[in-house]
């Protein structure tokens, strides 16, 4: 009856949204008055997950699944559940969790319902919130069946440590030929970088920009903030930038903990798409953008001259801050 | 080939979005509907379908009488022919339910739905529905060439992109890059004209649980006003990011 919750690696390692997911499950499993059980596929230092509220890893070893494959890690999910008789089954909002949890949800039966925000507003009957209308508002859903599979948002829930110690069980689901016909064959991946979907901070340039000749100075930037990069759709739409960048409605949902919008005049499904992150700071010559009204810090001013400026002066504070 | 495109009919991207019935319900009042946006980039990769390799593409959707000229914009676009199934589309799992009964009777090879659609992003209709007909799946989908029977789809991951090898029958949750957004097609007159004669057939839905349901619905509470700070000062902006905001 434990709650079920899968925590990601990648080469390993942890991701940061296994501790998130960890320490929702925790919080489940208190009102439900029980305990939470992971799964971990090939990850390293599986008894640390103990820190965030875990009681038991399920750990599964198993050189097919070093690539990820969503029909494969879903079957491994739905054996771990039944071999825990799990009724509750926590994932991420990554681009992975996101992919396996339908097929899951399919085979457990279970409603699903992606992108919540908090703890649940009620176990019986089982409410949670989540953000609907791509982040233009929120929906409290009741999910009904016996089994529930809940994708928490990346930033929102955040990460908590309770201090629990993990028995690590080996754990090897029956796979076959069918789990696995789709096959990566190539994974083209920027290494070292972070990322849109687990940046704490994200670098975000628009047209205001005038061109891709001008990206040096937001890539600086966010290189100085150890920050993602991306941009607005005109531009990934005008070929500036790669597609992977534009965030947005229908581009990614960004919810880090500071967004900086340079150029970028504030499109109500550009404001909508990064409503998520807890600060957002919008750099703009025009002081009638509609992101001032959305942002909680702004400089009007044109951004040619206030970046390299601000460039200086968040290097001038890191050597002072480390 | 034989395509079916999954549409779902949502208020336009521009749209506010509002509340009624004691936020129970979506205030449909003034609201454009559109076609899906994540759906139309696929229903335009299946002209092309279509155009290059002679495939027939359908197209369907759950949802009431209302969701009709949404349907019949794809069929403008140049879809062969629609299917409706009559039901409020109010929970994924049954959606998915309802869409695998039409691909059971239809012989699909290869059903494009939209990663999600932009009202309720659920973004398991696809998911689901190729786990129930045991085909296979490919999801956040930003290329797709189909060869006889493989099929050879890139998917969006965090930080990068995968190529996936896989075969037909098979679901795609699809997105931008199965087309440009400049590849999108606005109907023509000839195109409008031809779909009032394409078959639009109304099915009523099979029995399938809905295990989810939304309750209330609420608004992101309203923002406090930004705080300028002056082009001249902008050490004052990393200050406020270090002291108050607490976020570098």
């Amino acid at each position: 009856m434990s709650v079920l919750v899968y925590t990601e690696s990648d080469k390993g390692k942890f991701k940061k949204n296994a501790f998130e997911v960890a320490s929702y499950a925790y919080k489940v499993a208190q009102d439900l008055g029980t305990t939470v059980t992971a799964v971990t596929i090939n990850a390293e230092d599986e008894a640390s997950l103990g820190n965030y509220g875990v009681s038991k890893v399920l750990k599964v070893s198993n050189g097919d699944l070093d690539t990820f494959n969503a029909k494969a890690y879903a079957h491994v999910l739905a054996q771990a559940a039944e071999t825990e008789g799990a009724k509750v089954i926590v994932v991420s909002s990554s681009a992975d969790a996101k992919f396996l949890a339908p097929i899951l949800s399919a085979k457990l039966n279970a409603g699903y319902t992606p992108n919540v925000v908090a703890a649940p507003d009620s176990t019986s009957p089982f409410v949670v919130k989540r953000t609907a209308f791509s982040n233009k508002g929120f929906a409290h859903t009741e999910i009904s069946s016996d089994t529930k599979l809940i994708g928490v948002s990346n930033n929102a829930y955040g990460v908590h440590e309770n201090t629990e110690s993990a028995a690590v069980e080996d754990f090897a689901p029956s796979l076959g030929d069918g789990d696995f016909t789709t096959k990566s064959v190539e994974v083209d991946k920027v290494v070292g970088k972070a990322t849109i979907a687990d940046a704490d901070i994200v670098v975000s340039g628009g047209r205001g920009l005038k061109g891709p000749e001008n990206w040096g100075m937001i890539e600086e930037l966010a290189d100085v903030l150890g920050a993602a990069t991306a941009c607005s759709k005109p531009v990934s739409d005008l070929g500036w930038r790669p597609h992977g960048e534009h965030v947005g409605q229908t581009g990614k949902p960004v919810a880090s903990n500071l967004y900086i919008a340079v150029g970028i005049s504030g499109a109500i499904q550009h404001l909508a798409g990064v409503s998520a992150s807890k600060t957002k700071v919008v750099i703009n010559n025009d002081p009638e953008a509609p992101f001032f009204k959305a942002a909680d810090y702004g400089i009007v001013g044109d951004a040619f001259e206030v970046v390299p400026e601000l460039i200086e002066k968040l290097k001038e504070f890191k050597a002072q801050n480390t | 080939m034989k395509i079916l495109v999954c549409i779902s009919n949502v208020p336009d991207t521009t749209s506010k979005i509002n509340f009624t019935e004691g936020d129970t319900k979506f205030d449909t009042n003034g609201v454009q509907f559109v076609i899906n946006p994540n759906d139309e980039f696929g229903l335009t990769r299946a002209m092309w379908f279509k155009e290059k390799q002679g495939a027939a593409v359908h197209v369907a959707t759950v949802g009431g009488a209302q969701t009709e000229p949404t349907i019949r914009k794809a069929l403008a676009i140049g879809a062969d022919e629609a299917i409706r199934i009559n039901a409020e589309p109010t929970d994924g799992f049954f959606v998915a339910r309802q869409l695998a009964e039409v691909v059971k009777n239809g012989g699909y090879d290869l059903i494009i739905a939209g990663r999600e659609s932009i009202d309720y992003n659920g973004g398991m209709v696809p998911g689901i529905l190729a786990t129930l007909l045991d085909m296979n799946f490919v999801n956040t989908c930003i290329s797709l060439e189909v060869d006889g029977n493989s099929a050879t789809a890139i998917r969006e991951i965090d930080g990068g992109k995968e190529t996936i090898s896989t075969s037909l029958p098979l679901v795609i949750g699809g997105q931008k890059g199965l087309v440009a957004e400049s590849d999108l097609r606005i109907p023509n007159m000839r195109g409008i004209m031809m779909a009032r004669k394409k078959a639009l057939n109304v099915v009523e839905p099979v029995d399938a649980p809905q295990p989810t349901q939304d309750q209330k619905f609420e608004k992101p509470a309203a923002k406090g006003p930004v705080k300028l700070v002056d082009a001249g000062n902008v050490g004052e902006l990393v200050n406020l990011l270090h002291t108050e905001a607490k976020v570098i």
